[in-house]
């Protein structure tokens, strides 16, 4: 679906008319990232990163396959196969860092892309859907990179296997049975590796079909903007192509600069050393952290170090780390405020950026040993967080008084929108 | 739709059947639950091969020989390619571990449910945190043994008594004693 004044694809090449009568692939494309798809004219650049997580998820699918080619995945050669891509196979270097950065990378530009959503409302109707679909691969994308983590075999893969897998233990009476069966043995082995291969293998290509429905589902009411106001006419929207294809395509520049300085001049920073050394069942590093992109969540699973009612901390722990993102699922019907935008959310804007420092606190928190003061920060920023989204969002709803919205995005945009004046008139 | 098994006339069939139950729901319930019964029945294979192969399984028992372990001190074996730690107290930490009111621990046991009868002094158990399943230290020599003395897990701060029974930090249980038995007096099998 698309606005009345969308483009209409008309091939004049022969070939192109022949196509399009056989397999329209070429008419979808013009409609979905071509001049055929229009969008709103004012997006800024918190628009770029929705092209940029699709350009991570190719880098991460080229590199991952050619790293398969090389990769052996046995317990016994796993970790020197990682070293002779390393220093044996040609490019082997680079292709590595390339995926390992690639994965931040990847991170990077989804978290910004989500919080784009937090504070835009992009959440809200009628996109909900396309915010669900988004959750989905959020998951996805954290048990792609966890079980790619624990492929190099070191001892954070290793360790990071147990610990992760430990979580599932914490479930009453099934937990222990449900850990052997997640790994295949009685701690993380040959048998936990290989699936874990097999399974990293296969995700990136299900993320690539939860996209796929993603866009399907963000082209039915099209993309939401910086104003939140809904797209009303033909000149609050410009072509997809060559508009957005040119300032996404800028914006790519700027991220490649961005990785690239990663990639060739410190490819080992947001890694841990210990990585290098290999898998020890019998001896755990002295800290064991994940990757950065689940401190956060670390945090929040560390957080309780007590019992509640009943339920032991360890379980509580789990429960409150994976509730942390299904809370997300939830987040149209949280927040029913039926302006979208921050900008018009007084109110809004200040808790956004509260919950932004509260993210930070969490993420440093799971980043730090697990000691004073660390583990009170991370109670108070772990309530904090649940706070803000089953209460502090809903309440504000209620209570705040937004600014006033512009007519439209052309008034918004150029100051004054000649239907505006012509609906005032009538 | 063209009917190839009989009449679609209800009454005619109803009066053939003598119950109401049309053929066609006969067989289309007998069809579907058979296909649900034989695709639920292929479920089995394909969440069964995930768990513990017979060779990992094969590989459960260990027998480790005690002779050369003094009193006081601890060794790491490996079990279920775990590690576990056996241990010889000294009189003076089953003392210790005696002296505790069982009812005020996490998870109550006394040193004699954890050991076997005439075999206090040997204490055998999972190296294996009950947190999230770190190696706790205190077996080898020189490490630290936490504040109760027996052993102190490095992840998150569980301290452990000379019973190894959790006292302090986010563990839920004691470190887990296996199943095991003395085959002599000095070679125990364990699993
Ligand atoms: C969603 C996209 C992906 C993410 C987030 C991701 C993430 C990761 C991470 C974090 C590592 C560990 C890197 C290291 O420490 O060296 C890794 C390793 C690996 N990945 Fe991926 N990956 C993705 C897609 C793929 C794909 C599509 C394949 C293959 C078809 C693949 C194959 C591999 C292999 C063979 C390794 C082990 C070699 C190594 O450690 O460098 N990955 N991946
Ligand atoms: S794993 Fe031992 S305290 Fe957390």
């Amino acid at each position: 679906m698309s606005f009345p004044w969308a483009n209409h694809y008309t091939p004049s090449h022969p070939v192109m008319k022949w196509m399009d009568e056989k397999l329209p692939l070429p008419r979808l494309v013009y409609n979905a990232v071509g001049a055929g798809y229009p969008v709103p004219r004012n997006l800024n650049y918190m628009w770029n990163f929705g092209v940029l997580a699709g350009f991570c998820l190719m880098l991460q699918i080229v590199t991952g396959v050619i790293l398969a080619m090389h990769y052996a995945a046995n317990a016994g050669v796993a970790f020197a196969s990682t070293e002779h891509i390393m220093r044996d196979v040609n490019w082997g270097w680079m292709l590595r860092y390339a995926h390992a950065n690639g994965a931040s990378a990847f991170f990077v530009v989804v978290y910004l892309h989500i919080f784009r959503g937090f504070y835009f409302g992009s959440y809200k109707a009628p996109r909900e859907m396309i915010w669900l679909l988004g959750v989905v691969i959020f998951l996805l994308m954290m048990a792609t990179a966890f079980m790619g983590y624990v492929l190099p075999w070191g001892q954070m893969s290793f360790w990071g296997a147990k610990v992760i897998t430990g979580l599932f233990g914490a479930i009453p009476v099934v937990g222990e049975p449900i850990q052997q069966w997640l790994l295949g043995g009685f701690a993380p082995d040959n048998a936990a590796l290989n699936r874990f291969f097999s399974l990293h293998f296969l995700l990136p290509f299900v993320i690539a079909g939860v996209v796929i429905l993603h866009i399907w589902a963000l082209h039915i009411p099209g993309s939401s903007n910086p104003t939140g106001v809904e797209v009303k006419s033909e000149s609050d929207t410009v072509p997809f192509h060559p508009y957005y294809t040119a300032k996404d395509g800028f914006g790519l520049g700027v991220f490649l600069l961005i990785y690239c300085a990663f990639l060739f001049f410190m490819p080992n920073q947001l890694g841990h050393p210990d990585n290098y050394i290999p898998a020890n069942p019998l001896s755990t590093p002295a800290h064991i952290v994940p990757e950065w992109y689940f401190w956060p969540f670390y945090a929040i699973l560390r957080a309780f170090t007590f019992d509640i009612f009943f339920i032991p901390a360890k379980l509580m722990g789990v429960l409150a780390m994976f509730s942390a993102i299904l809370v997300w699922f939830f987040l149209p019907w949280l927040d029913n405020s039926p302006v979208r935008s921050g900008h018009y959310r007084p109110m809004f804007k200040k808790f956004f950026w509260i919950l932004v420092i509260d993210m930070a606190v969490l993420f440093y928190c799971g980043g730090a040993p697990a000691e004073e003061p660390f583990v009170m920060m991370s109670q108070i920023a772990t309530a904090y967080y649940f706070l803000h989204f089953l209460v502090v969002l809903p309440l504000v709803a209620l209570m705040e008084k937004p600014k006033p919205l512009p007519f439209s995005i052309t008034e918004a945009v150029l100051g004054s929108d000649d239907a505006a004046k012509l609906a005032a008139k009538s | 739709m063209a009917d190839t098994t009989g009449t679609a006339d209800p009454a005619v069939i109803a009066g053939t059947e003598g119950e109401g139950i049309r053929r066609r729901d006969f067989i289309n319930i007998a069809a579907v639950g058979a296909a649900g019964v034989g695709g639920i029945a292929t479920l089995v294979p394909l969440i069964s091969q995930m768990a513990p192969s017979k060779d990992v399984l094969a590989e459960s028992s260990t027998e480790v020989d005690l002779a050369a372990i003094q009193p006081g001190q601890a060794i790491k074996a490996i079990f279920r390619k775990q590690p576990l730690f056996i241990r010889n107290l000294t009189a003076k930490e089953i003392a210790e571990a005696n002296a505790v009111d069982v009812a005020s621990l996490r998870d109550p046991q006394t040193l004699d449910e954890r050991t076997k009868p005439g075999k206090e002094n040997w204490l055998i158990t999972m190296g294996v945190c009950t947190h999230l399943g770190c190696v706790p230290l205190g077996a080898a020599e020189g490490e630290v043994k936490g504040e109760f003395g027996g052993y102190f897990c490095p992840c998150h701060g569980s301290s452990y008594d000379t019973a190894a029974r959790i006292r302090k930090g986010p563990a839920p249980k004691n470190l887990e004693v296996p199943e095991y038995e003395f085959t002599s007096d000095t070679v125990v099998k364990i699993g």
